[in-house]
Formats: C-alpha cells, sequence, structure tokens
C-alpha cells in the first residue's frame, strides 16, 4: 500500500478542498465524455437517415445491368446509366489531375518555402475566397473560357469546372496537412544533411499524405455530386462517349435530370444511380485512405 | 488505385470503336419538353444507329444563350424568341412549334374530386384575395360539393420557367387586376404562396399539404395522381384537363408566318384555357450540309412519327395544320 | 513555423542554383491566385451592367421583380446569413463532438474507423439527394415542429378580451418573431437544417484530421501532469489543432454559403423579407441556382451582380473570421 504513489483521492488523507476538486474533475470528465458521446450518437441518426433513404429507393433497381446500358428515354423501361458512370470517373479524373498539382504544390509553398510572404497571405486569402463560390459560377466560369472558346461541350470542360470547384478544399487541407508535420521531423532531416527538396519530398510530404488524401477524397466527393457545374460544360449525352471533346453524360446530371420529371422509373433509377454514386466514392475513399494511412 | 481505374476508363474509352460515320446532333433548352426530346433521340437511334442526338435541360434563357453562342445545334425555348433574340444569331433563326403542354391546377382536398374553378377565382387565389375553401365564389361553383372549412395554401414556382410565363400570361389576360400587380414573366413575386423548385417541387407541396393548389404541367399531375381542375375557359364552360381539351385548343389555333403564338386565352367552346406550344431553334444556315441535313431528318420524323409518343408522356400532340406549317418553315432550313 | 534552411552553394555539388522545385511551387501558387482573379473578373465583367443601373441600392432594396426589371437583393443577403449561420451553429458542435469521439479512445478502432467513413460517405452524397431527402423526412418533421413553436413561443399566453372581446395572443419577446406562424415546410429552418447535415462531413474530416495531428507527445505529457482526459482535450489538444479546426469551420462555412441545389429546393425562394424561421426564405446561391437557366437580358447581370456580392460576404466573414482568431488564439507557436 505505501509502495507506490497514488494519485486517487484517498478520502482519509486529503484536505477537503483537495477532495472536491478531483471529485469535480472526474465528475467534470465523466459529463464532457457522456455530452460528447451523446451528441455523437444524436449526429448519426440523420446521417443513418439519408443512407437508409438512399440505400431503401436505391437497392431494387441496383443490378449489374446498370454499368453496361445507356439511359432510358422517358416512357422506357430497364436501361442503366454506364455512360454516366464512365463519365463521372474520367471528368472527376481531369479535374484531380489539374487540381491536385495546383493545390498540393501551392500548400507546399505557402508552407514550406515562404509562409510569410505576401503571396502566400495572397493564396491563403484566395482558398477561402473560392470555397464560397457557388458550384454554379464554376460551370459558368469554365462555361466562358471553355466552351465559348472551343464552340462545344466538352468533358474537358466538365473537368475544369471540377477542378475549380476541387481546388480550394484541397489547397486548404493541404496546407493543415503540412502544418501538421512535426518541425522534429525537419530539423531531424536538415541535420542529416538533406536540401529543402529532399525534406520537403521524403519527409513532410510523406507525413502529411494520409491527411492529404482526406482532404483530396472530400473534394472528389464533393465533385462526384455536383450538377451545376457539369450541366453549363459538359451537357449531357444519352449515348456512349466516343471522344472527350463531346457532351458527356455523368451520374450527377443524370441525377438530376431523372428526378425532376414525373415518370416512375426513371425517378427510382434516379436513386440508383445515387446509391451508384455513394458506394463509388466510399470505397474510393476507403481504398485511398487505407492505402495511405500512417503507419502509427 | 483510383489512378489506375481512371487511366483504364480512358483507356477504354479510346477503345470504343468510332464509328466514322456518326453523326453527333446536340441540343440544349426547355426543361419541360426535355422527356419528349430525350425520348425521340433514343427512339430515332434505334431507327437510324448512325444519328445520335442529345438534349440536355438547362432552362429555356440558358438554351437561348448557348444557341446564339452557337455551341449547340438546336435549342429549344417554352417562350420561342424575341425579335430582338433573333436578331442577335447571325445565321438566322427557324423556330418550329415541336409539341405542347396543358397547365393544371393541382389540388389536395381530400374528398373533393371534381374542382370547378372559374376565371375569377384562379386569379383571386393566386393574387391573394380568394384564401379558403369555402369561399362564396367556389361554392357557387360547386354544387353540391361539401368545400372545407381550409385555408388555401397557395403553391408557385420557385425558379423560373415557362410554365410560370404561360400561366401568368393567362392569368394576366383574364384579369386586370393581376396583370397590374404581378404581371407576366418566367419569374414572377406572387402576392401569396410558397415557391417550390420545378415541376415537381410544387407536386410535391401539393401532395403533402391538404388544402394546397398548384400550378403544373398536365404530365406530373396525371404521373403523381393528384387531382385536377377544371377550368373555366372565355365561353364559361369548366373544361376537365385532359390531352382532348388540349387537342380542341391547339386545332383552333392561328398559326403566323413565325410561327409564334400563345392561345392566351382561346374562344372555342371546348377548348382547355391555359396550353402553349414550345418551340425548336434551328439555325437558317448550316456550315455542316451533313449535320443539317441528319437534323431536318431527324425533325420531320419527331414532327410526325415522334407525335406518337405525345400523350403517352403527357404531352399534347401537334395537330395536322400545325404540322403542315413546320413541315414548311423546316424546309427553309439549310 | 517551418524552418528555413538558407542553402550553401557548393561547387561541384548538385546543390548549386536556384531551387527548380520553389519555382514549380511559386507558379502553382500563383495560378491558385490567378485563377481566382479570372473567375472575379468574369463576374464583374457579366454583372456590370446591373452595378452600373442599380448601383449600391441593389443591396438594400427587397424587390425582385424580373419582368419589371426591378431588382434588389436584400432579403438574400439576409437569407444567405441566417442559414449559413444557423447550419454553422447546429453543425459545429456536433461536427467538433464527433471529431473529438473520433480520435479519442471512447470505442475500439474498427467501430471508429466505420463510423468515420459513414460520415465521410455523406460528403459523396449529391446535393440533389439531399434535397430530396429534405423534401421527404425534413418537412414533415419541421412542420410538426414548426406547429408546436408557434403555440409555444407565440402564442404563448392568452389575455382575455376585455369585455368579452377576441383574446389577445402575447409570446416571448424574440422567440415569438423567429417562430411566427404559419409554420411552412418549405422554409429558412428546412434549409438551414439540411445545410448543417451537408457540410458536417467536411467539418468532421478535417477536424479529425487536426485532432489526430497534434503530437502523441503533447497528450502524453499532459497526462503526465495529471490532467484528466477531457482537461486534456480541452487545455492542450485543442488549442494545438484549433487552427486546423478553423480550417475546417472556414471550409463548412463557404460550402454552406455557396451551396446551391439542395437549398434551392427547400427553402421556398420567396423573396418578401420575413424574421421567422418558419417562413420561406432565399439565399443568394439558391437565388442564381433558381433563375439564371431561365433568365435573359437584365436579370442574368443582376444574378452575377448577386454572385459578386456573395463573394464580398464571403470575403468579409474570413476577415472577421480571422481578427477573431488572431484575438483568441493562445500562443502555441513553437510547440511543433
Amino acid at each position: 500500500m505505501d509502495n507506490f504513489i497514488s494519485h486517487t483521492p484517498n478520502f482519509f488523507d486529503d484536505e477537503p478542498a483537495e477532495r472536491t476538486k478531483a471529485m469535480a474533475r472526474s465528475l467534470g470528465n465523466r459529463v464532457l465524455s457522456g455530452i460528447c458521446i451523446t451528441l455523437s450518437l444524436l449526429t448519426l441518426v440523420p446521417l443513418i437517415s439519408i443512407v437508409w433513404l438512399v440505400l431503401k429507393n436505391g437497392l431494387p433497381l441496383l443490378n449489374f445491368s446498370v454499368f453496361t446500358e445507356l439511359p432510358p428515354a422517358a416512357g422506357m423501361v430497364g436501361g442503366g446509366f454506364g455512360n454516366a458512370v464512365i463519365g463521372t470517373l474520367v471528368m472527376v479524373g481531369i479535374g484531380l489531375i489539374l487540381a491536385a498539382p495546383v493545390g498540393i504544390l501551392s500548400a507546399i509553398y505557402i508552407n514550406e518555402y515562404s509562409p510569410t510572404s505576401r503571396l502566400a497571405k495572397a493564396v491563403r486569402l484566395v482558398a477561402k475566397l473560392l470555397t464560397g463560390i457557388p458550384s454554379i459560377i464554376c460551370g459558368v466560369f469554365a462555361f466562358a473560357v471553355v466552351v465559348a472558346a472551343t464552340g462545344s461541350f466538352s468533358a474537358y470542360a466538365g473537368g475544369v469546372a471540377l477542378a475549380v470547384l476541387m481546388l480550394p478544399t484541397i489547397l486548404l487541407t493541404s496546407e493543415q496537412a503540412l502544418i501538421g508535420v512535426q518541425n522534429a521531423y525537419r530539423e531531424a532531416s536538415y541535420g542529416l544533411g538533406a536540401t529543402k527538396f529532399q525534406t520537403i519530398a521524403r519527409i513532410a510530404l510523406p507525413d502529411a499524405l494520409s491527411a492529404i488524401m482526406t482532404g483530396i477524397m472530400l473534394a472528389v466527393a464533393r465533385a462526384a455530386g455536383e450538377t451545376a457545374p457539369l450541366i453549363f460544360t459538359a451537357l449531357f449525352s444519352q449515348f456512349w462517349a466516343k471522344s472527350l471533346s463531346e457532351p458527356t453524360a455523368s451520374l450527377s446530371v443524370l441525377i438530376y435530370n431523372f428526378s425532376t420529371v414525373p415518370f416512375p422509373h426513371q425517378l427510382e433509377m434516379a436513386w440508383t444511380a445515387s446509391l451508384v454514386l455513394v458506394a463509388f466514392v466510399t470505397v474510393a475513399n476507403i481504398a485511398a485512405q487505407l492505402a495511405f494511412s500512417k503507419k502509427q | 488505385m483510383k489512378s489506375t481505374a481512371i487511366l483504364s476508363a480512358i483507356v477504354a474509352f479510346a477503345a470504343i470503336a468510332s464509328d466514322a460515320h456518326a453523326q453527333q446532333l446536340s441540343g440544349a433548352g426547355a426543361t419541360f419538353p426535355a422527356p419528349l426530346y430525350q425520348r425521340w433521340g433514343v427512339e430515332y437511334n434505334k431507327l437510324f444507329p448512325a444519328v445520335q442526338v442529345n438534349y440536355q435541360s438547362v432552362g429555356s434563357g440558358a438554351g437561348v444563350k448557348n444557341f446564339t453562342a452557337g455551341v449547340v445545334d438546336f435549342g429549344a425555348s417554352d417562350a420561342a424568341m424575341s425579335d430582338a433574340e433573333i436578331a442577335k444569331v447571325a445565321k438566322g433563326v427557324v423556330m418550329i412549334p415541336a409539341t405542347a403542354g396543358e397547365i393544371v391546377l393541382a389540388y389536395n382536398l381530400p374528398g373533393v374530386t371534381k374542382l370547378n374553378l372559374s376565371r375569377e377565382v384562379m386569379a383571386g387565389i393566386y393574387l391573394g384575395k380568394v384564401t379558403k375553401w369555402n369561399d362564396a365564389a367556389i361554392v357557387k361553383d360547386n354544387p353540391g360539393v361539401t368545400m372545407p372549412n381550409v385555408a388555401i395554401q397557395v403553391a408557385s414556382r420557385s425558379d423560373g420557367s415557362g410554365t410560370t410565363f404561360i400561366f401568368t400570361q393567362h392569368l394576366s389576360a383574364i384579369s386586370k387586376d393581376f396583370a397590374d400587380e404581378v404581371g407576366t414573366d418566367k419569374s414572377v413575386t406572387f402576392p401569396v404562396g410558397v415557391g417550390g423548385k420545378g415541376n415537381e417541387g410544387v407536386t410535391a407541396l401539393v401532395k403533402q399539404s391538404p388544402g394546397a393548389i398548384g400550378y403544373v404541367e398536365y404530365g406530373y399531375a396525371k404521373n403523381n395522381g393528384v387531382a385536377m381542375a377544371n377550368l373555366q375557359n372565355k365561353s364559361g364552360n369548366f373544361i376537365a384537363p385532359d390531352i382532348a381539351g388540349a387537342a380542341a385548343t391547339l386545332a383552333n389555333v392561328q398559326l403566323p408566318e413565325n410561327l409564334r403564338v400563345w392561345p392566351v386565352d382561346p374562344e372555342g367552346a371546348n377548348d382547355y384555357p391555359i396550353v402553349s406550344f414550345t418551340w425548336l431553334l434551328l439555325y437558317k444556315k448550316y456550315d455542316d450540309a451533313a449535320k443539317s441535313k441528319a437534323l431536318k431528318d431527324f425533325l420531320a420524323w419527331g414532327l410526325t412519327e415522334g407525335q406518337k409518343f405525345s400523350e403517352e408522356l403527357g404531352y399534347v400532340p401537334l395537330p395536322a395544320p400545325v404540322v403542315e406549317k413546320a413541315q414548311a418553315a423546316l424546309a427553309i432550313v439549310q | 513555423m517551418p524552418i528555413e534552411n538558407t542553402e550553401t552553394p557548393a561547387i561541384g555539388d548538385v546543390r548549386v542554383g536556384p531551387d527548380v522545385f520553389r519555382v514549380i511551387c511559386w507558379i502553382a501558387s500563383a495560378t491558385a491566385v490567378g485563377i481566382l482573379g479570372w473567375i472575379i473578373y468574369e463576374i464583374v465583367d457579366s454583372a456590370w451592367p446591373a452595378i452600373n443601373k442599380f448601383g449600391l441600392g441593389f443591396l438594400t432594396s427587397s424587390a425582385w421583380v424580373p419582368n419589371r426589371e426591378n431588382f434588389g437583393v436584400l432579403p438574400f443577403i439576409i437569407g444567405t446569413a441566417v442559414s449559413s449561420f444557423i447550419a454553422i451553429l447546429l453543425a459545429f458542435p456536433l461536427g467538433l463532438a464527433i471529431a473529438i469521439f473520433l480520435s479519442e479512445n471512447f470505442l475500439p478502432l474498427p467501430v471508429r474507423q466505420t463510423i468515420r467513413f459513414v460520415v465521410e460517405m455523406l460528403a459523396a452524397i449529391p446535393s440533389v439527394v439531399y434535397g430530396l431527402w429534405g423534401i421527404f423526412v425534413v418537412i414533415p418533421l419541421v412542420k410538426v415542429f414548426g406547429d408546436w413553436a408557434v403555440s409555444v413561443f407565440h402564442e404563448t399566453w392568452m389575455i382575455p378580451g376585455v369585455d368579452g372581446g377576441p383574446a389577445t395572443q402575447v409570446g416571448i419577446p424574440i422567440l415569438e418573431t423567429l417562430f411566427a406562424p404559419p409554420a411552412y415546410g418549405n422554409s429558412m429552418l428546412t434549409a438551414s437544417i439540411v445545410l448543417a447535415l451537408m457540410i458536417l462531413p467536411t467539418l468532421t474530416a478535417i477536424s479529425r484530421s487536426a485532432l489526430t495531428a497534434v503530437p502523441k507527445t503533447l497528450r502524453e505529457g499532459a497526462y503526465a501532469l495529471g490532467a484528466t482526459r477531457w482537461e486534456a482535450i480541452l487545455g492542450v489538444i485543442l488549442p494545438t489543432a484549433a487552427p486546423g479546426v478553423v480550417a475546417a469551420t472556414i471550409l463548412a462555412l463557404g460550402r454552406a454559403m455557396g451551396e446551391t441545389m439542395a437549398v434551392a429546393m427547400l427553402i421556398g425562394n420567396s423573396s418578401r423579407l420575413s424574421w421567422s424561421l418558419l417562413s420561406p426564405g432565399g439565399t443568394l446561391a439558391g437565388l442564381l441556382a433558381n433563375q439564371f437557366g431561365e433568365a435573359d437580358g437584365m436579370q442574368v447581370n443582376s444574378l452575377m451582380y448577386a454572385a459578386l456580392i456573395l463573394v464580398v460576404i464571403t470575403l468579409g466573414v474570413n476577415l472577421i473570421g480571422e481578427a477573431v482568431l488572431r484575438h483568441t488564439q493562445k500562443a502555441t507557436a513553437g510547440i511543433r
């Protein structure tokens, strides 16, 4: 009993004030934990409600043919949305190819190279401003820049619109990810004689990679689900796409189209397409984050 | 892992055999006729696999903008194009009525299966002057029906739309008060009511609130099983909202030279009062002769064979005289 | 703060010359700034006729009558502010609670991973589906809540009429305006609730990232000094992760203010100014979504003007946020 130092309140030894303080602290601890857990569980209720709604309405029509067939027109039955799945993959891919390098490299610049420069301050402000831009403006901007210039709707234009949409998220989360890398690692790297570039490439980036992936997947998730940017840039197509410079189908526009008509079959298809979209993005999210998770 | 998926998708893309003779036509515009045009595109493609016609609803206004900018092969608009807008298109414009629709007043009154709404009542409801379902004016027109003592919940469109344009145009024609207070446009501020987005939004509003009334396209009310009111036309008759009444209206319409006309307040005894065409916008001269021919063939099919799909989808088939005039206009397109 | 490594050029070594990588990163940063500049230019270019015609009266007028070419966005500015504010008010505590929940070890790791992916899955749900969920699930609930709130806050007490006249209803001062009848389903409250849910994944994911990025040494140090779990969280971990949490909130707020589709489907888009949460309202982004497709002429210019105002509001909110952060953040520099 006397062999170890005890921190727990000993009712017979401590002064009353100490005793109450300790009790209050542990009580406060329990209460806060309770509040935290309750709030979390509370939040899960609407989350599960949405997921449940999508599952319930989307499962009935889900089968393999939705990936291999073309969208059914009004009044028709059957069909699928294979072209829309490919379209979404391609356009989100193009957007990622454009936005990820700009976002991550900018984050590297403003965090590693010159955090206090005017350009860095401008970039941070710009990223925050871009988050508030309605998605429809991204579409209108890409329309003015790509569609009007090339004379036709295309997957490229859609990709550009999505890139503008994804950029702020990727930039801001990458900056946070790099901030989260402990300076001790960088110091150790310099101590071993590495250049700045080697430190960034071999130490800071890999350590920040998992948080960067979170940001990228968040951006991808949003881009895959946004309609307005794509309607004005990629339009839609009811057929298999043959090139990237023609109107291209996408899941989000398909969902929008099918949910705004009064035809029951198309309405059901809209839910199934939503289910497929959410499933795809979730699987990609899990895979990406598990692949890049920090080895704790 | 994701990059390999994207890469393989792009490769699959490129590997898909591209038919050298394929003709791609793309159009954008009004939301209302989109399902019909898309059905035409799919059905026509079954007959002529080399021709792929795409249509996407972006709104009549955006459709006219796209058409004027030359980024689509054809446009579509519920409000046709004004002379000022036509002047901006260098290649010239040919407007062709492709189909028509009727606007119904959907209502939610459990137990009331038949409802007659007079012209004064309809304008009054949307002016906020008639506020209860058991208003004397409504009761007078519906003998034998017990009207409940419930407030009228007015639903309107929150987004700009050709439907609002046609509805307000009719109300402005039948009620001077309405014309002064609210006026005609694709997006107006009604003195009362809640806005729903799209025809589907208004339908949902009506379905969810007992005592609600809202203006929607016929197809939405029919497919959602919502009750529709009988509207009074200029002759004083209450006409049921079905395709026959709308077809009667269209048959009596006189089409002018540029095929742009709205039967704002039809005079026939059996005419349903709120009916309107919707137009396809074509250039007078296309640079690509093959494209122009493909488009003309497609529309010739649409004006004849394509009309067979109208009723099933909730649209009004074009009467024969209108089809003739439309075909004549189509011939002008080069 | 990262440490600068001043490079000493070494002859016969590959470290001579400018850092090419730095130049590339600089170009990326300049591109990011350039893109925003370009977007703003396009918006202003399109909005110019409306700016010329309406000037600043645009911001104070409540009329939005397209057929009379009379445009004013005051109700929409207020609507944007109110809906975003309520959305953040709802989402911040919930998001932070889940983020803490996921970064602490209340539950075993597999359970935490599952919850984390469920929350992040929500980011993938298209806004149209959020709108539909709002229509099917939230609107009926809000209607019920609205009727209850009206009876409790607005018609709290009935004062019998004098001499047998009609009774007057008295309510609780501020709340009665916020919950004034009639209680609609398509209302500010519905849109705010759905918005809160839409921004929750962003808030949670990034906050969780920030919390788990706090070095273990800090946490262990706090415990070693005798702190309870929550004293460690509130006193050490949260302040260290604060910049990340703030970044998460700003991203979430930006999304809330710019959300178009779901809001447009749920808020009723009324241009009538009303202080009741149970009445339909409008937001700038929702206005854009609703009207852009069908707009022409001066209406398009006015919509672009509204978009410009939205950008300015975002700027204002960000500047305020940064000022607040500077005043309240403890000096945690050097800890890393």
